[in-house]
């Protein structure tokens, strides 16, 4: 198992939040809430040089105005870091997710129905088997007296066994993927020249999977992505594999960060947990409470044309961070928007996204964060952090969860 | 009572479909769609709030 460290910086850590900001300073996930509050009140649109000049808007209003403008902002590049692939629009790199229209409605309707909820709901014995399986390891580190982390022994496991098997992958490989998915979204302070050998490692991976398959064809997303026709012909490899990049970097540490940052919470919160053992009714509402208030994903753009935006002199080509997080935490937007209610009944948080490019995934990550946290509190009713908070380990860059998150199990 | 899914605005979070299955289905893209003429039985009124009220896209409407 790899426990990563931040990569080391080109910039150096981070002088002014509102006027210097670097989503990759460790410091920025750490304490996202407080600097995203005190942005909202005093500059609702804060600009970095760092990165060729990036904008952070935090407020509902200014982040969902951007998602639904496709016109001003492109998706051809949507993690913020040294470099700009060269990929261009409409198509991107990692269809759909880097693709603007028309490009993008046609490429995203042939992923839809594998990720549709019926088709998802498919999956839910075996997140569950594996979820017990991960539980048990967990109780045997117990009875040995070991410590055991909620993070790493549980939920940084679920997402990217799931996606291995939906995409017909080694179950093995577990650990590479995950060093992809360190590599791509963590690893973005870094210098260029490093960040693009790690783009041609994953490129060969993915091109020596997509033979593999072209050899031994199955019963996977792989093979259907490689059979599927667009336009009346079949995708080239280099797509293929781009809408493969897409669906492990997306699917495994986004789901992984929703399932700690929600264990994080019962974790500390024991009226909360409680609550939700005793009343397993609430789980609904929990887990989108849960979205709204730890939503792990920040979205990117790139400015597509010069253009005044609120105020701020938008230049082509500067990233756009988009912290769906932050939006549903505005209290412009959300009724007690600072306080975590399991029973909120009235919660449209934009955790998933908003327009088009919502969350292809989404439904299977509801689907593995729900079985994830009902199967953990079923075993475990009794938590707490094991040491501070300060021993809680948080991502850096776009996604946003704990990375290390040692629990103490307390037994009667 | 009845409600209407926009179908330009739906975007497919499938909360509608999640917390009243029985109003609403999903097309095989996971977008939305009401089921029959959208009309809401009385004891489905407080359902359908529900789904107005969780819809990020606002593409819920209901109408007496």
């Amino acid at each position: 198992m790899t426990v990563y460290e931040p990569p080391v910086s080109i910039y150096g850590p981070v002088t002014d939040w509102a006027t210097d900001f670097d989503h990759a300073d460790p410091a920025y996930n750490r304490n996202a809430h407080a600097i995203w509050d005190e942005l909202r009140d005093t500059c609702p649109v804060a600009h970095s040089d760092r990165y060729g000049g990036t904008w952070l808007p935090v407020t509902h209003e200014t982040v969902r105005e951007i998602a639904y403008d496709t016109e001003n902002f492109t998706s051809r590049a949507v993690v913020v870091s040294t470099v700009v692939p060269d990929d261009p629009a409409p198509i991107g790199g990692a269809p759909p997710i880097t693709s603007d229209p028309p490009f993008h409605h046609d490429a995203r309707r042939l992923l839809l129905p594998p990720f549709s909820p019926k088709k998802i709901a498919e999956w839910e014995g075996e997140v569950r088997i594996l979820c017990h399986q991960l539980l048990d390891a967990m109780e045997a580190k117990i009875a040995a007296g070991e410590p055991i982390d909620a993070a790493l022994d549980y939920a940084q496991h679920i997402p990217v066994n799931v996606i291995s098997r939906m995409l017909g992958f080694p179950l093995e490989d577990d650990d590479i993927f995950r060093g992809f998915v360190h590599d791509i979204l963590e690893s973005i302070n870094g210098e260029p020249e490093e960040r693009i050998r790690s783009f041609e490692r994953i490129d060969a991976y993915l091109l020596a999977q997509i033979e593999d398959h072209r050899a031994n064809p199955r019963d996977d997303l792989t093979s259907y992505l490689m059979d599927v026709e667009m336009y009346g012909e079949k995708l080239p490899d280099n797509m293929v594999g781009g809408v493969i990049l897409l669906l492990l970097v997306a699917g495994i540490d986004t789901t992984w960060s929703a399932i700690g940052s929600s264990i994080w919470h019962l974790a500390t919160h024991d009226d909360d947990r409680r609550r939700l053992v005793a009343d397993p009714g609430l789980m609904t509402t929990a887990i989108e409470e849960f979205l709204r208030a730890y939503a792990p994903v920040t979205m990117a753009r790139l400015v597509a044309k010069d253009h005044d935006f609120h105020g701020c002199p938008m230049k082509k080509d500067e990233w756009v961070l988009l912290p769906f997080p932050a939006a549903n935490l505005d209290p412009a937007e959300f009724s007690d928007a600072d306080k975590v209610l399991i029973d909120r009944q009235e919660n449209r948080h934009a955790a998933f996204g908003l327009g088009i490019h919502r969350c292809l995934g989404s439904n299977l990550a509801r689907l593995e964060l729900r079985v994830a946290v009902e199967e953990f509190i079923a075993r475990f009713p009794e938590f707490v952090l094991d040491g501070t908070v300060d021993d809680v380990v948080w991502s850096v860059g776009q996604i946003r969860g704990p990375r290390e998150l040692p629990v103490r199990v307390i037994r009667p | 009572m009845r409600i209407h899914v926009d179908a330009d605005k739906c975007q497919g979070h499938n909360r509608c479909y999640a917390l009243a299955p029985e109003l609403f289905d999903v097309d095989d893209f996971g977008n939305a769609v009401v089921i029959g003429d959208g009309t809401v039985s009385p004891d489905l009124v407080e359902r359908a709030k529900l789904a107005v009220a969780n819809c990020p896209e606002f593409a819920i409407t209901i109408s007496e």
